[in-house]
């Protein structure tokens, strides 16, 4: 394509958080509804269920509502995900109900987001549930954040108000994690500063909720510095037709960090074989070079014995590997954690036996107070739990890269997923066995 | 100045003097995005999974799966066969480039039908009922259980109906193949949980997050070929439900009802006796991407299946549906 040409669109993933009646269902509604994104099937559907149910008012929140209970709890029970475009991006939006024992939801629908928004009721100001969310947010390392001041014209678009709340939100902020932070006053239910600039706030200089949407910078999201590949499928063709591919053995994966270039000399982990990149292959042909997180199968110079849960990395540029871990959890299930207990941990792309050795301390979601001393954590408790693997796990620290930090945990029996684990910084690197090992 | 920028002023002196030299990106476009989260996905299935299949109708959205199938697993053959559960109210031209489409990938396609299963009394109509939609529940779950799949990859989309935008990749189906959405597991980051105990069986939607768009976009950039019934068609047609639907002995036009020449397309593949027809001058993949650009209904507005009750699609997956 020419420089000429439009440009491609990208897409950008985010998330919304509020309380229950902070408006986020009608936030999500009015979105796709300015943006004229809502079909008129899917208008005339609201306006039925208006005629029926709801007295007449088309109610946007019951767009994203798709389950019956929540239209008759008028409540968000589970994550759901709404899809639109402007001529700029494309955009998926999880919709991550707010209550306070869905706290399992929201670190689902945003652990692959860019950008999560928070959504404050301006009558309230910042609540307990706000300072959650910012702080799972953090946690998450979600690149972007955009404060919603919603409900504005129920305080008479008062720019002190704005402020008031804006400062509450800042005095935590230095606490977080967080780099980018955007304040927009808002109504949803009247469309302000959603997509049209709002006349009742000329003291707001800056852009609208979808303004920001579409111009935020999102192209440094990813990692992009250390190269990271889980071989996640071994590529070798039974009685191929082509006897070229007689002898191919092409190794499938995401890249979940960095970028690889042919002639790279690479490492193997845990096994610690060096080899370089004799070619990146792909169904569209071979290419020079790729990076994360594009899915590519790579044929090294050398036949070595690699299987799926291996790493290969940058020679140069070694993870952590350690099968003693260190890591802030969430808990998801109603069965609380318990040192000891076994559960099988996924990490990249193996799964492993794993043990909890002990709970550090639990996390106080509303003032980040470390808790020691707890001997269980239950649904929706965030701590930091040292574990113990029955195979050592070649990662990264959660901060430097949130596909090598990140696991979950598995319940045998009920294999349900119990939790979300992110990884502190390795404190030992991975110490190949054989070096300059080459057949 | 950079090399050859003086050269290109000289050629196209009309264009705005400052330009931007591209530079090497390292960012995927939308649909290089929804392609690698697809890939990586369908590689997880071969390599959690024991006895995967592919849910293959002949559709669009099923023709895309086949294509991230190919990127996921080339240059070795794609390792799992396809399943189609037929009602037998199929549009010709759908089966003949099913069949097709699985010669020229040299796959086991694997074609079970609602009439087999009346027939055999494992799926019964009910009184009234003329779509078979609901039969392929039955006929569906019969065939995970004859070939013992331990889960299907299908090609459902978030973006088509409400009930389905709380969908997961990774689908749990308990021992009776039903979903519950209040306990589903959560998926976090890109880490899938696709264990399973004996009998339970995963459905896998590696389009979750493309909408309509994506799906024409992609056809169009990867060349893909769909069945002509998507293009504009010389078609009879009656009106039925507020829609037009195709004219067929199966269902013949009453006297009462208006019957019509009309120049269709189909936006979305159902049974032939109740998937509406839009009229539609598009021959090719841009007109389709220009009229779903200014389409004002949504897809599944035109089956009349999903218009049954709010919570139609609901239901169905509820009680075993794809």
């Amino acid at each position: 394509m020419s420089p000429l040409n439009s440009h491609p669109v990208d897409l950008l993933r985010f998330n919304t958080c509020g309380s229950v009646d902070d408006g986020k269902s009608t936030l999500i509604g009015r979105l796709l509804y300015d943006s004229k994104s809502l079909m008129e099937d899917q208008i005339e559907a609201l306006e039925r269920s208006a005629d029926i149910t709801g007295g007449g008012q088309i109610n946007l929140a019951n767009l994203t509502d798709g389950l019956r209970a929540e239209r008759e709890q008028g409540i968000t029970i589970d994550v759901a995900y709404r899809y639109f475009a402007t001529p700029h991006r494309k955009f998926i939006i999880a919709d991550t109900p707010g209550h306070v024992q869905y706290t399992r939801n929201m670190v689902t629908g945003a652990s692959s987001a860019n950008l999560s928004i928070i959504l404050i009721d301006a009558r309230q100001g910042v609540i307990e549930q706000s300072r959650r969310h910012a702080i799972i947010a953090s946690l998450l390392r979600i690149p972007h954040l955009v404060v919603a001041i919603n409900k504005m014209d129920l305080v008479d678009w008062s720019q002190d108000r704005f402020q008031e709340i804006k400062d509450q939100f800042e005095e935590f902020l230095p606490r977080l994690d967080i780099k980018d932070v955007k304040f927009i006053p808002v109504s949803a239910l009247n469309g302000d500063n959603i997509v049209t600039t709002s006349e009742h706030t000329p003291w707001y200089p800056g852009p609208t909720l979808l303004g920001h949407l579409e111009t935020v910078h999102i192209a440094s999201d990813s990692n992009l510095s250390n190269f990271r590949f889980p071989v996640q499928w071994v590529n070798r063709p039974n009685n191929p037709t082509n006897h070229a591919l007689h002898d191919f053995r092409g190794l499938s994966g995401q890249i979940a960090g960095g970028i690889v270039k042919v002639g790279q000399k690479v490492t193997v982990l845990p096994s610690g074989f060096s080899s370089a990149v004799k070619q990146i292959w792909t169904l569209d042909g071979m290419l020079d070079e790729a990076f994360c997180p594009q899915s590519v199968t790579l044929v090294l110079d050398h036949d070595l014995d690699i299987s799926r849960g291996d790493t290969i990395v940058d020679a140069e540029d070694l993870p952590g590997a350690a099968s003693e871990l260190h890591a802030k959890i969430c808990w998801m299930n109603p069965r609380p954690l318990t040192p000891g207990k076994q559960y099988f941990l996924k990490h990249t792309n193996q799964t492993v036996k794993a043990a909890i050795l002990s709970i550090d301390h639990k996390i106080n979601i509303s003032t980040l107070d470390k808790e020691t001393g707890v001997s269980d954590l239950a649904m929706n408790d965030i701590g930091e739990i040292r574990l113990k693997t029955a195979k050592p796990i070649i990662y990264d620290g959660y901060a430097t890269n949130r596909l090598t930090g990140s696991f979950i945990l598995i319940e045998p029996g009920t294999n349900a997923t119990v939790a979300a684990g992110m990884l502190l910084p390795p404190t030992e690197v991975a110490r190949p066995e054989y070096r300059d090992f080459a057949i | 100045m950079p090399v050859g920028e003086e050269e290109r002023r000289n050629q196209w002196p009309d264009l705005p003097s400052v330009i931007i030299f591209p530079m090497k990106s390292y960012h995927l476009d939308h649909l290089d995005y929804l392609e690698t989260e697809a890939i990586h996905i369908m590689r997880e299935v071969v390599s959690e999974f024991e006895r995967p299949s592919i849910l293959f109708s002949g559709g669009k959205d099923s023709i895309c799966l086949l294509r991230l199938a190919e990127k996921a697993f080339r240059p070795s053959d794609i390792p799992m066969p396809f399943l189609n559960v037929a009602t037998g109210h199929e549009f010709p031209e759908l089966l003949e480039f099913r069949d097709r489409r699985a010669k020229e990938l040299n796959a086991k396609l694997i074609v079970r039908t609602v009439d087999e299963a009346l027939e055999r009394g494992t799926a019964v109509q009910a009184a009234g009922q003329i779509s078979r939609n609901q039969l392929q529940i039955p006929v569906l779950l019969g065939a995970i259980e004859e070939y013992r799949f331990d889960c299907c990859i299908g090609g459902a989309r978030r973006d088509e109906e409400k009930a389905r935008a709380k969908e997961r990749f990774f689908s749990f189906r308990d021992s009776f193949g039903q979903w519950d959405p209040k306990n589903q597991r959560p998926e976090i980051w890109n880490l899938y949980n696709g264990r399973l105990n004996p009998g339970e069986n995963m459905r896998i939607f590696p389009l979750s997050n493309w909408t309509e768009m994506d799906v024409w976009e992609y056809i169009k950039r990867e060349k893909l070929e769909v069945p002509s019934i998507y293009f504009s068609h010389k078609r009879r047609c009656v009106r039925r439900g507020g829609q037009w639907v195709p004219d067929t002995e199966l269902m013949p036009a009453k006297p009462n009802e208006e019957v019509r020449d009309l120049v269709v397309r189909v936006r979305t593949i159902g049974d032939i006796i109740s998937t509406g027809c839009v009229e539609s001058p598009a021959t090719n993949c841009d007109d389709i991407i220009a009229e779903i650009a200014a389409a004002r209904v949504t897809e599944r507005g035109s089956r009349a299946d999903d218009r049954v009750s709010e919570a139609a699609m609901e239901d169905r997956k509820k009680a075993g549906y794809f």
